[in-house]
């Protein structure tokens, strides 16, 4: 079977920097994976590059063995690829509904001239959007916010917002950029349960952005670790907890260079 | 009541104005100041199609033909809007603003220099068609349009071309074709500007580049932004105000005469103290009190 990504010597440059190098990663359907690694290590560069918002200079992304490298962001959101965003930018003026409606856009199913003259289908697609809106709400605990404007809610509502639009895209692969960022340790927790859950209710495969070390030892199958845009270590949570090239990232070159 | 039936036509008129721009600048966030250019192409198109290409069904079918030329001015100003705004609408905020004033500019001095429509000497002699009815048209295209947009934005595009207000990069990244829906938000403004502009060159008869200056522009964006930016009921608000303002003036000659630093007063008041206009107003006032909290 085919992976659901692969990603092959993704390498991108901004002038003399080469912020992401020769990054390979490979993704099974239905896994759940990390990426992690300190500030400035390239996690979001590469998502950005996944979801089409920067070209990669060199490299190839496939998605179900179809190459999507250089197709617009809106294109690959079209082929099943869904991301949240580090610093939340959700669609602030609108409800938290008409946030998840924007996603279920390309679904509408009636055109300009129906929606104007008010055709029943019109009507009838835009029940039925919302009620697939509200049922992705449900899963994720906010449905009784379905109206609230989104710039009212709580911090961590808004994250929640910001997994459960992505989902209304209907994804086979969901990014999540920082989800537990700002949360305390009881939210970060009840996250950790969502993410979970999601993924079962919505068969869907997940990459995860995180810093919260207790969040992606606790909910992720496999983990790739970034330094400086290259790849210094994959493999399973407990490996990674162990392994003296993670460790010195982290901690700094002063534990790495004694064990050297 | 003969003038208050023409006040009453230039305000229908500005109501679709307003409304034509608020989609560009209200829903879609995008800041374009060169309204007038779209007004102006939908005037003469409208204009050259009555008196020039089609006298003699003007005379036989009034109403027809008013529909008709009408929509064919609509249809060209939003041609124009397709054309200005597939290059331009690549650029952002003060860019933008300053390429559509241009866009407008060019309009005007085009205008000014083509001989068929008059060039600098104006185009008179256009024929006020239907007549007694006419203000009725008016009004029937001023509701039509009002109830286009207003069905346009509640639909799912209408949600697509506000989330680019919201956040272009969240936007593009949900699936919404972001230069598309920019292109087509503009071209729907500029289409209703250009039909707002088939009807004026039938109100008054007779067309003159000075018709359509930047100062036009300028008016109609503070009538929006009077209104509130990005409110329907804003827009039909601010074109009440904007136009109906001058005319109270009128009765008194020193208020009439600084009438323009009035406006330019209230673009300033409105802008620190209330810059969601009234519609905004409206909803701190009577909306959120019912418990949505404060946003």
């Amino acid at each position: 079977m085919k992976p659901l990504l692969e990603i092959e010597e993704l390498t991108i440059r901004f002038g003399g920097l080469v912020a992401v190098n020769k990054v390979s990663i490979t993704i099974q359907e239905g896994e759940l994976v990390g990426l992690i690694g300190p500030n400035g290590a390239g996690k979001t560069t590469c998502f950005n590059m996944l979801t089409g918002v920067y070209e990669p200079t060199e490299g190839k992304i496939c998605l179900l063995g179809t190459n999507i490298h250089g197709l617009a962001p809106h294109d690959i959101c079209k082929k099943g690829v869904a991301r949240t965003f580090q610093n939340i930018r959700l669609f602030k003026s609108m409800t938290v509904v008409e946030n998840l409606l924007v996603s279920l856009h390309r679904e509408r199913g009636y055109s300009l001239v129906e929606s104007i003259l008010g055709i029943a289908r019109f009507g009838r697609r835009e029940r039925e959007m919302r009620e697939k809106a509200m049922e992705i709400l449900k899963v994720l605990g906010l449905d009784a916010r379905a109206d609230a404007i989104a710039s009212s809610l709580p911090y961590g509502e808004q994250r929640k917002v910001e997994i459960a639009r992505a989902l209304a895209c209907s994804p086979k692969l969901l990014l999540l950029d920082e989800p537990a960022a700002g949360m305390n340790p009881s939210e970060t927790a009840q996250l950790a349960t969502y993410i979970q859950k999601i993924r079962k209710d919505f068969n869907i495969t997940v990459l995860l952005i995180e810093h919260d070390m207790s969040l992606v030892m606790k909910i992720c199958e496999r983990i790739y670790v970034l330094d400086y845009g290259q790849l210094i270590a994959q493999g399973k949570p407990e490996e990674i907890k162990r392994d003296p090239r993670v460790i010195e990232a982290y901690l700094g070159g002063s534990v790495g260079g004694n064990h050297a | 009541m003969n003038y208050a039936l023409q006040i009453f036509q230039l305000l229908c008129l500005n109501v679709i104005l307003a409304s034509s721009l608020n989609i560009i600048n209200g829903y879609c966030g995008l800041f374009s100041i060169g309204h007038a250019g779209f007004f102006a192409v939908g005037a003469y198109v409208a204009a050259a199609a009555s008196k020039l290409w089609m006298p003699e069904f003007a005379a036989a079918e009034p109403a027809v033909a008013l529909v008709l030329v009408v929509l064919i001015g609509a249809f060209a100003a939003g041609l124009a809007g397709l054309i200005v705004g597939i290059p331009c609408l690549r650029l952002t905020g003060d860019y933008l603003a300053i390429a559509t004033v241009g866009f407008g500019e060019i309009i005007r001095i085009l205008l000014l220099n083509t001989e068929s429509v008059g060039a600098s000497r104006g185009f008179p002699g256009i024929v006020l068609l239907t007549g007694n009815w006419f203000p009725a048209w008016v009004l029937f295209f001023t509701i039509l349009s009002l109830l286009i947009i207003h069905r346009l934005m509640r639909s799912s595009t209408g949600r697509a071309i506000i989330s680019i207000r919201e956040d272009e990069i969240a936007a593009r990244a949900m699936g919404i074709n972001v230069r598309f829906y920019k292109t087509f938000a503009f071209v729907v403004g500029a289409f209703f500007a250009g039909l707002s502009g088939g009807l004026f060159a039938h109100y008054s008869q007779f067309l003159h580049p000075s018709n359509f200056t930047f100062m036009i522009s300028v008016m109609v964006l503070l009538m929006i932004v009077i209104g509130g930016l990005g409110s329907q009921m804003g827009a039909v608000l601010g074109a009440v105000i904007v136009t109906l303002l001058p005319e109270v003036l009128r009765f008194n000659e020193t208020l009439s005469s600084i009438r323009m630093l009035i406006f330019g007063l209230i673009m300033i008041l409105v802008v620190l103290w209330q810059p969601q206009g009234l519609m905004g107003l409206y909803r701190k006032m009577f909306i959120s009190k019912k418990g949505q909290g404060a946003s």
